[in-house]
């Protein structure tokens, strides 16, 4: 909008638009391939695509989360009920508790991982 | 002790980790190598740092400590720190990194555009922070008191300076070096002594008393307390005492204390027979916390174990100083691997406390009556193996001690600096994260030295409770839900972070021991103000649609895709 002496009234004021400068890794892509075209133009089509992975990683991890809930949870009833407990405990919370939460994450990290490349070769197969 | 050896060893940790920091000074040249390292650190060396950092004071003396005097229901402090992870791994690792941003702040800003939610998030950053650096300096005060009788506050001075020092010349990238040096430190301070340890019990004929309930005195023993304690027997004890019990002057006399509660005054001897239980004490070294964490085993609720368990698994994720170094990782797919190495790392490391409070419950135990239980790490090789060799391994522990100090206040300080420089000073250029991180040490440093002090792991814990409340529900929630508003997170973090402070508080500071479900629940606040949290987040935020942010889609759809499709243009670009 250009200055015009006499519309002072009824121009809406101005507005600067700023935000804080924000990274683009625009790596220079050319031709307008579908998949990812919609999704970086935000389309309908575009937010299905990103909501379908989102749903998929969050239902990794909520299995991951599961497991795990279900491992720990009933640990100290365990402790306080068991007839050997305090020796329970030393045993699981001391040593055996580890292992678990490392194979645990090892097999998120490599589902999710997976779930990523599927995706990205689903675009790509559908930009070709 | 010989404490040459010791404060040679302390003295070499601290120039080591100057020198790491000014090797980093000569390659830390831009702004970004002083946030971020530049954002080139792969997942072993970073992984190293993050463990290297995380190990703090509380790992690596207070769990043993504690376990010293409330048993193995104390393991699940070690337990929650690495789980902690894992939730961190598989809800909020890779979406933190692609977020792009820095600090919890920048998220929130990120995630919410809303300025007002950010600086809320500043000001949760930055307490939880000072909240975490506390116990850290005072760690490293009672190492130093502990080994040569130094005053309390020289080593929360030495390790303030050489921290601050280190940070404002090195910033990220310098840090990154130490830390991952701090943590192969630290693994062998606690490793080498504790195969020795282990060889002296075995050699000892393997006693396995550690693990009956109470804990008890093996041989007869003289204990000199050193302040005024309240004890509490279950039984009656026969005792030989130089001092006052209970108001009464004794020399030498042999009482028999009947079961309840006395007070042995400062200055006392107590001699212990041999089998006698260790008697719980309440009130020392002035810790009016303890008095809820270290109610003696049995009395510790079912509930009050859940609640710390939600407040370590959940706490982690919120910790500024955790959660900066994940912006240290190239992409995502590295943030989520460089998790999986640390789960492993500290992993490792955890094996080990337990091994140390157990010995801790067989050959130390008076302890727990002269209130110096966070000792009981740094004491052990001198009280089970002695001579040169005990002195050297004791050198050992000391100096590991002090690499956990430095490196988890380093990377408190470096988180702080960078959250304070961004939102309270004018801009965000190298001399603004200097002063940010002078400030961000100078507030600790003096509550550490006018302030009594708080057992180093109840401490941590507070802070682990506060994050779980404020900060989980906002990572969580931020990435996983597109309908979360401003209104709804600041409403959130403000109820359950600001309720849970003000539960601790209440204990800290209220009239005195009130016992019972209302009191733990007080004092263990996450088992019901994590999911206070959530809800107010989730109810207010579903109250207020309209408030939704209009590029929600699109910022979603940056946190959640791989580098190499959702490179694509940032926000506002294509929305209008």
């Amino acid at each position: 909008m250009s200055h015009e002496p006499g519309q002072t009234a009824e121009r809406p004021a101005r507005v600067v638009v700023t935000g804080p400068p924000r990274r683009h890794h625009g790596r220079g892509r050319g031709a307008p391939y579908r998949p990812r075209t919609e999704i970086h133009e935000q389309t309908t089509l575009g937010h299905t695509y990103v909501r379908s992975l989102m749903r998929t990683q969050l239902r990794t991890a909520l299995a991951v989360f599961a497991v795990l809930a279900a491992l720990v949870a009933p640990l100290p009833l365990l402790f306080a009920a068991a007839p050997h407990g305090r020796v329970l405990e030393w045993a699981v919370l001391g040593f055996c508790l580890y292992p678990p939460l490392v194979l645990l994450a090892r097999w998120h990290v490599r589902r999710a991982e997976r779930h990523e490349r599927d995706f990205v070769r689903l675009v790509e197969d559908q930009d070709r | 002790m010989n404490e040459s050896h010791a404060v040679a060893a302390v003295a070499l940790v601290v120039v080591a980790t100057a020198l790491v920091g000014a090797f980093g000074l000569r390659v830390s040249r831009t702004t970004s190598d002083f946030y971020v390292a530049s954002r080139t650190v792969g997942p072993r060396l970073n992984a190293a740092a993050i463990s290297g950092e995380y190990l703090s004071a509380a790992s690596f003396l207070g769990i043993a400590g504690l376990v010293l005097v409330q048993g193995p229901d104390m393991l699940w402090y070690p337990v929650g720190y690495t789980a902690g992870y894992l939730l961190l791994l598989i809800f909020v690792a890779a979406p933190l990194r692609r977020s792009g941003a820095y600090t919890l702040p920048d998220f929130a800003e990120a995630r919410l555009a809303s300025p007002g939610v950010r600086k809320l998030a500043s000001g949760f950053v930055v307490g939880i922070g000072w909240l975490y650096l506390m116990p850290q300096l005072q760690g490293a005060g009672l190492t130093l008191k502990v080994l040569t009788g130094a005053p309390g506050t020289l080593g929360s001075v030495i390790v303030a300076v050489v921290v601050v020092a280190n940070v404002a010349a090195g910033g990220m990238r310098s840090i990154t070096f130490v830390q991952a040096f701090q943590y192969w430190l630290k693994l062998t301070a606690l490793l080498v002594p504790a195969l020795f340890l282990v060889l002296a019990w075995r050699g000892d004929g393997a006693p396995t008393r550690a693990f009956d309930e109470p804990a008890a005195f093996r041989e007869q023993r003289t204990v000199r307390v050193q302040d005024t304690v309240e004890i509490r027997l279950a039984g009656p004890l026969a005792v030989t005492v130089h001092g006052r019990v209970d108001g009464r002057p004794y020399d030498g006399d042999r009482i028999s204390l009947t079961a309840g509660v006395h007070t042995v005054e400062a200055g006392s001897r107590l001699r212990l027979p041999a089998g006698a239980p260790v008697p719980a004490a309440r009130g020392a070294g002035d810790t009016a916390l303890s008095d809820s964490a270290s109610a003696p085993q049995g009395e510790r609720p079912l509930h009050a174990t859940y609640g710390l368990i939600i407040a370590t698994f959940l706490g982690t994720m919120g910790l500024p100083h955790v959660v900066v170094r994940f912006y240290t990782s190239p992409n995502g797919v590295a943030a989520r691997r460089t998790t999986v190495v640390v789960l492993g790392l500290i992993g490792a490391f955890y094996l080990l406390p337990p091994v140390y409070g157990a010995l801790a419950r067989m050959y130390a135990p008076e302890l727990v009556l002269t209130g110096n239980t966070d000792a009981a790490v740094l004491l052990l090789p001198d009280r089970m193996i002695g001579g040169v060799g005990g002195d050297l391994l004791g050198a050992l522990v000391a100096g590991g001690a002090f690499a956990a100090f430095l490196s988890t206040a380093s990377g408190l300080t470096v988180a702080l600096a960078g959250v304070i420089a961004q939102d309270a000073l004018p801009s965000r250029g190298i001399r603004h994260f200097r002063v940010g991180a002078v400030t961000a040490m100078a507030v600790p440093l003096a509550a550490s030295v006018l302030a009594g002090r708080l057992p180093i792991a109840d401490a941590v814990g507070l802070a682990f409770a506060v994050s779980a409340s404020s900060f989980c529900p906002l990572l969580v929630l931020g990435i996983w839900w597109r309908r979360l508003t401003p209104p709804g997170a600041a409403a959130g973090m403000l109820v359950g972070g600001g309720s849970a402070l003000a539960a601790v508080s209440v204990t800290l500071v209220g009239p005195h021991p009130a016992t019972g479900v209302p009191h733990s629940l007080l004092a263990w606040p996450a088992l019901w103000s994590v999911p206070l949290a959530f809800l107010t987040m989730i109810l207010v935020s579903l109250a207020t649609p309209g408030r939704v942010p209009p590029d929600t889609d699109a910022v979603l759809a940056r946190f959640h895709l791989p580098e190499e499709i959702g490179g694509g243009p940032g926000r506002k670009e294509n929305t209008a």
